[in-house]
C-alpha cells in the first residue's frame, strides 16, 4: 500500500470491453504495465519503466467519475461514460485529450418496431408519456429535453435495454454496433447520439498544475494529426440536432410477440444457472434459458405467461412498475429499492434458498478497527472524515451509515467490484460476499454483517389483488413453491 | 469541521433581511393597493409542469434541480420551482379558472443550477400575474405597476426595455427555416444569441432588410413602429398583427407619459411569452421583467385565458436599494436583572410583558450586556421602595421608580 501511495501518477485503466486493446496499446507505447491483462488477479499496477506512474483497474462507468474527482490524473475510458457524465455535469473537472481510435459502435436511440414511432418528430410533436429505459440515464434525459419532449419518464437499468420495448418501454438508449444490428432485433435505430471509441482523459487540475508530459508523450504518437477539433474540450459532445438517419433498406426483423396475462421476470448472469435449476425443479418447462447466448425473451409451456431476462439488480422498480407481476430477484436487491422508495407496491413472497450471500462492511486490514462502534470513534476523532464508502447498494449503505452515526460519511456508488477502491479511493466498502476470500486477497477485514440475502420471488401487490390476475398469479406461484428444495 | 454553506446557496443576515422586508412590504402594499391578491406555490412541482408546455429552453431545463421523491418509483420526477409564473399558471387553471379575471401576486425562491457556483443558485422574485381581461390595458397595468414599485423603492435611473414576442416568432417565420433549423433558431435566440438570426440570411432581400431595421435601430416612440409599418409594406400578416399590438400598448404608454426603448435583441429568455415583453434595467442590472403570455394556460389544458404578468428580481434590487440607515431592530428598551434570581427573572418578565403590551417593544437582558444601543434601560433590583431604577440614555437622566405604572408612564411621554 505503501508503495502506491508513493506513485505520482495515477491513471485509470478500463476493465471489460477495451480491456485487450488498451493493453495493446499500453505495450506499444511501452508504459511498463505487462501485468495489465485479463488474466490478471490484481488491480494495482506499478509501471516497470516510470517508477512515478502507478494504475488501477476499474470498471468503465467508474473511470470518468474517478478522473473528475481527482482520484485519478488520466484515465481511459469509452466516450459514452465520458458524455454520460458530461452531459450532467459539464462544469466538471474532466478533460478529453483525445480519442484512442478503438472502440466499436454508437450509442443510440431506439424504438420497437412495434410502438409506431418512427421518427423523431412524431416524439416532440406528441403528447405522449414516453418511458425511455436507459443505462444512460443522463444521455436520455438530455436527448429528451434537446427534442423538447413534452413528457417522459426515465428508467435508468443495470443493462439489458433492448429487452424493454415495446411492452416495457417506448424508447431505449443504448449501445449497437450498428444500425442494421439493432434491426435485428426488433428495434428502430431513431437516432445515432455517438460513436463509442476510447478516450484518453484527464483531470482538469492535474492537468494544469502536474508534469504529465512524460507519459503525455507516450501516448502522442498514438494521438493522430487529424486529431478531431473536440480534444481539450470539457464540454458535452453529444448532438441532438442533426436529422434522422433510419436507412430505408434496414430490415427490422419483428420478433412475434403478443401480449402476455402473467409476466415473470428472470435473472442474466451469475443468478441464471441455479435460477435455471430451481425452475427445472419446479417443473416450469422453458426454452432458451440455459444457452451461451443471452436469450432475452423465453417461451413456457404455459401460453398466459410472458418471461423476460433482464439483470436482477432492476427488477423490484421493474415489479413496482407493474411491467412484470413476478421476478427472481435478491432479497438485497428487493431491499436496496424499498429502502429508496417505501411505499413501492413490491413483496416479497418467499425466498428461493439459493445464491446466499453476506452484504458486509468491510475496511483495511490497516485500519485499527474490528467494529463499526470503533470506526465511530475514529471518524469523530476526525481521522478518516468524511468516511468514504464505496458500494453498489447506495440505500442500504446510507441507512447503515445513518443509523450507526458515522458522521460525516460521502459514498461513492460503484457497480460492483468496491474492493478495488479501497484503501485509496474509499476507506470502507459495503458490498456483498460469497466465501470473503476476494476481501482477504484485497488485505480487507470485515467489520459488520449487515444481512444475509439469497434469491428470492418478488411479486406486484397490485398484480396479487387484481381479479383477472388471482387464479393464475396463484399457479405460477404454488408451481415455484414446489421447487423449494 | 467546520460548517460549510452548500454552494451557491446564500445565507440572508439580519441586515440583508431588512433589505429584503423592505422591497417585499413596498411590493406587497403596491399590488394590495391595485387590487392583486397573494398567493404561494409549493416549492416541488412536477418536472413535466415545465417540460409540458414545452415553453423552457432545453438549456434551462437542463440546470433545474430535479429528483424522485420517496414514492418516485414510476420515474415521475419532481422540480424545485425553477420559475416562478408556470407554478402561477398551474395554481389558476387549478383552482381559479372559474374567475372571469384574477389578479395574482407572490413572492418565492427559484432554483437553477448555476455551474460556477459563484452566482446564486436559488433567487428570489416578487412576480404579479394577470389572468384573463382584454388585452393591451393588463399589459400597461403591470409595466405601470412594476414600474411604481421599483420608483417607491428608490431606485433612480430606471430604463425600461419593450419587445414583442410575436414579432421575434413572426421574423423566424419569415425565414422559412426547416422546423429543426427553426427549433434551434429559436433556442438561440431566447439564449440571447440575436447575432445567429442576422446570420441566416433569407432568399428574400427584403426580409434582410427587416431584420436589419429592427436590430439595428432601437425606437424611444410609438412613432418608430409607424415608420417601420410604413417601410415594409409586404411583411407577413402574422409580423403586422404583433406589430399593431406593440403599437397600441407603446401609444398608450406614451400618452401616460412612461418612457421607455424599443429594443427587440435587448429581451432574452421569453419562454412563454407571445405578446409585448419588457424588463426593468437600473445601473446596467436587470432588475425585473415580464410580458404576455396568452398560451400557456391553454397549454396546461386549461380555458383558453390570455394571461400577462412580471417579475421583479430581488437579488439585484438588494444591492441597487438606496442607503437608508436601516432601522437594527424595534426595541428601543433594555429590562435587566440586577442578578439572576427567580424572584427578580419573574418581575423582569413581567416589566417587559407590560412595557410590551403597552405598545413599546422591550428586550431582556442578565448577562450585563452593552447598552448603548438603547433609549432606555430598565434595572430590576426589587429591592423596596423603589425596586426599579430606570435610565434615559438620550436624555442622561436617571430615576428610581415604585411601580411598573410609572416606567410606562415615563417612557410614553417620551
Amino acid at each position: 500500500m505503501k508503495d502506491y501511495q508513493d506513485g505520482y501518477i495515477k491513471l485509470a485503466l478500463p476493465k471489460g470491453r477495451f480491456l485487450s486493446p488498451t493493453a495493446s496499446l499500453l505495450a506499444e507505447i511501452d508504459l511498463g504495465f505487462q501485468d495489465y491483462s485479463d488474466k490478471t488477479k490484481q488491480y494495482r499496477l506499478r509501471s516497470a519503466r516510470f517508477p512515478g506512474l502507478s494504475a488501477k483497474m476499474l470498471q468503465e462507468k467508474d473511470i470518468s467519475i474517478q478522473v473528475a474527482v481527482g482520484n485519478y490524473d488520466l484515465g481511459i475510458c469509452g466516450s459514452d461514460w465520458i458524455e454520460e457524465f458530461l452531459v450532467k455535469y459539464p462544469a466538471g473537472a474532466l478533460v478529453k485529450i483525445s480519442s484512442l481510435n478503438y472502440g466499436e459502435g454508437s450509442i443510440h436511440v431506439v424504438a420497437s418496431a412495434e410502438a409506431g414511432i418512427a421518427n423523431l418528430s412524431e416524439l416532440s410533436a406528441r403528447r405522449n408519456d414516453y418511458r425511455i429505459v436507459s443505462e444512460y440515464p443522463n444521455l436520455a434525459e438530455a436527448f429528451a429535453l434537446n427534442l423538447r419532449m413534452r413528457r417522459f419518464r426515465i428508467f435508468p437499468v443495470w443493462g439489458a435495454a433492448e429487452a424493454y420495448p415495446p411492452e416495457n418501454a417506448d424508447l431505449a438508449v443504448l449501445w449497437g454496433r450498428s444500425g442494421a444490428d439493432i434491426a435485428t432485433q426488433g428495434l428502430i435505430p431513431l437516432k445515432r447520439l455517438l460513436p463509442v471509441t476510447a478516450f484518453l482523459i484527464a483531470n482538469r487540475e492535474s492537468l494544469e498544475n502536474k508534469d504529465l508530459s512524460q507519459i503525455l508523450a507516450c501516448f502522442s504518437s498514438k494521438i493522430t494529426a487529424d486529431l478531431p477539433a473536440e480534444a481539450w474540450q470539457a464540454g458535452p459532445q453529444i448532438s441532438i440536432e442533426n436529422g434522422l438517419n433510419i436507412s430505408e433498406e434496414l430490415k427490422i426483423s419483428r420478433p412475434l410477440w403478443q401480449a402476455k396475462e402473467i409476466n415473470l421476470a428472470l435473472p442474466d448472469g451469475h443468478q441464471q444457472a441455479s435460477t435455471s435449476q430451481f425452475l427445472k425443479r419446479a417443473g416450469l418447462v422453458l426454452q432458451g434459458y440455459s444457452e451461451e447466448v443471452v436469450n432475452r425473451r423465453l417461451s413456457a409451456d404455459l401460453d398466459w405467461l410472458g418471461i423476460k431476462v433482464i439483470r436482477p439488480q432492476d427488477m423490484p422498480l421493474q415489479v413496482a412498475n407493474g411491467n412484470f407481476d413476478l421476478a427472481i430477484t435478491g432479497e438485497d436487491w428487493l431491499l436496496e429499492h424499498l429502502y429508496r422508495f417505501p411505499s413501492s407496491p413490491v413483496k416479497k413472497l418467499f425466498s428461493l434458498g439459493f445464491g446466499t450471500v453476506k452484504i458486509v462492511a468491510a475496511v483495511s486490514q490497516e485500519m485499527p478497527v474490528a467494529e463499526i462502534d470503533e470506526l465511530r470513534s475514529l471518524v469523530q476523532s476526525s481521522k478518516f472524515a468524511p468516511l468514504k464508502v464505496a458500494s453498489e447498494y447506495i440505500n442500504i449503505a446510507d441507512r447503515y451509515l445513518r443509523d450507526n452515526h458515522i458522521n460525516p460519511y460521502k459514498l461513492i456508488p460503484t457497480w460492483g467490484a468496491s474492493e478495488a477502491f479501497l484503501p485509496e479511493d474509499a476507506d470502507m466498502l459495503i458490498d456483498n460476499v460469497q466465501t470473503g476470500k476476494t476481501l482477504k486477497q484485497h488485505k480487507l477485514k470485515i467489520i459488520d454483517v449487515l444481512l444475509r440475502s439469497s434469491a428470492c420471488l418478488i411479486a406486484n401487490k397490485d398484480s396479487l389483488a387484481s381479479s383477472d390476475k388471482k387464479e393464475k398469479m396463484d399457479f405460477l406461484t404454488q408451481k415455484l413453491r414446489a421447487g423449494l428444495k | 469541521m467546520k460548517n460549510q454553506k452548500c454552494k451557491g446557496m446564500q445565507d440572508l443576515l439580519p441586515e440583508d433581511m431588512l433589505r429584503f422586508r423592505r422591497i417585499e412590504d413596498t411590493f406587497r402594499t403596491c399590488c394590495l393597493s391595485w387590487g392583486y391578491q397573494e398567493v404561494r406555490t409549493p416549492t416541488l412541482e412536477y418536472l413535466h409542469l415545465f417540460t409540458a408546455t414545452g415553453t423552457l429552453t432545453p438549456s434551462m431545463l437542463s440546470k433545474v434541480y430535479s429528483f424522485l421523491d420517496w414514492d418516485g418509483w414510476s420515474g415521475e420526477r419532481v422540480v424545485l420551482r425553477p420559475d416562478g409564473t408556470i407554478p402561477v399558471a398551474r395554481l389558476y387553471t387549478d383552482n381559479l379558472s372559474g374567475q372571469e379575471l384574477a389578479r395574482l401576486f407572490y413572492v418565492t425562491n427559484i432554483f437553477a443550477f448555476e455551474g460556477t457556483g459563484k452566482e446564486n443558485r436559488e433567487r428570489w422574485q416578487c412576480g404579479a400575474e394577470f389572468f384573463g381581461g382584454a388585452k393591451l390595458a393588463p399589459d400597461v397595468e403591470i409595466i405601470l405597476l412594476a414600474e411604481e414599485v421599483i420608483r417607491r423603492l428608490g431606485i433612480s435611473n430606471i430604463a425600461l426595455q419593450l419587445s414583442h414576442a410575436g414579432l421575434v416568432k413572426a421574423l423566424l417565420k419569415e425565414l422559412k427555416l426547416s422546423p429543426g433549423e427553426e427549433a434551434k433558431m429559436t433556442n438561440r435566440i431566447l439564449e440571447g444569441n440575436w447575432q445567429a438570426l442576422t446570420k441566416a440570411k433569407s432568399t428574400n432581400p427584403e426580409i434582410d432588410r427587416l431584420v436589419a431595421a429592427l436590430l439595428g435601430l432601437k425606437g424611444k416612440s410609438s412613432s418608430f413602429l409607424h415608420n417601420i409599418k410604413a417601410s415594409f409594406p409586404k411583411a407577413s400578416q402574422d409580423f403586422k398583427s404583433s406589430l399593431e399590438d406593440l403599437i397600441n400598448v407603446t401609444t398608450l404608454l406614451d400618452k401616460l407619459g412612461c418612457s421607455y426603448k424599443i429594443d427587440i435583441a435587448e429581451i432574452h429568455g421569453f419562454e412563454y411569452y407571445t405578446g409585448v415583453c419588457f424588463q426593468f434595467l437600473a445601473a446596467g442590472e436587470k432588475t425585473g421583467g415580464g410580458g404576455r403570455y396568452d398560451s400557456l394556460v391553454p397549454l396546461m389544458n386549461g380555458e383558453d385565458i390570455p394571461a400577462c404578468g412580471f417579475a421583479l428580481y430581488v437579488d439585484p434590487i438588494m444591492k441597487l436599494l438606496p442607503l437608508e440607515k436601516e432601522k437594527k431592530g424595534e426595541s428601543e428598551i433594555l429590562v435587566k436583572g440586577e442578578e439572576l434570581t427567580p424572584e427578580i427573572a419573574k418581575t423582569c418578565f413581567a416589566v417587559a410583558e407590560s412595557l410590551r403590551d403597552a405598545g413599546h417593544p422591550a428586550e431582556l437582558d442578565f448577562m450585563g450586556r452593552e447598552e448603548s444601543n438603547y433609549r432606555w434601560v430598565v434595572l430590576v433590583s426589587g429591592k423596596e421602595p423603589s425596586p426599579f431604577m430606570l435610565t434615559d440614555r438620550v436624555q442622561k437622566r436617571r430615576r428610581d421608580a415604585a411601580s411598573m405604572a410609572e416606567i410606562i408612564k415615563v417612557i410614553s411621554e417620551g
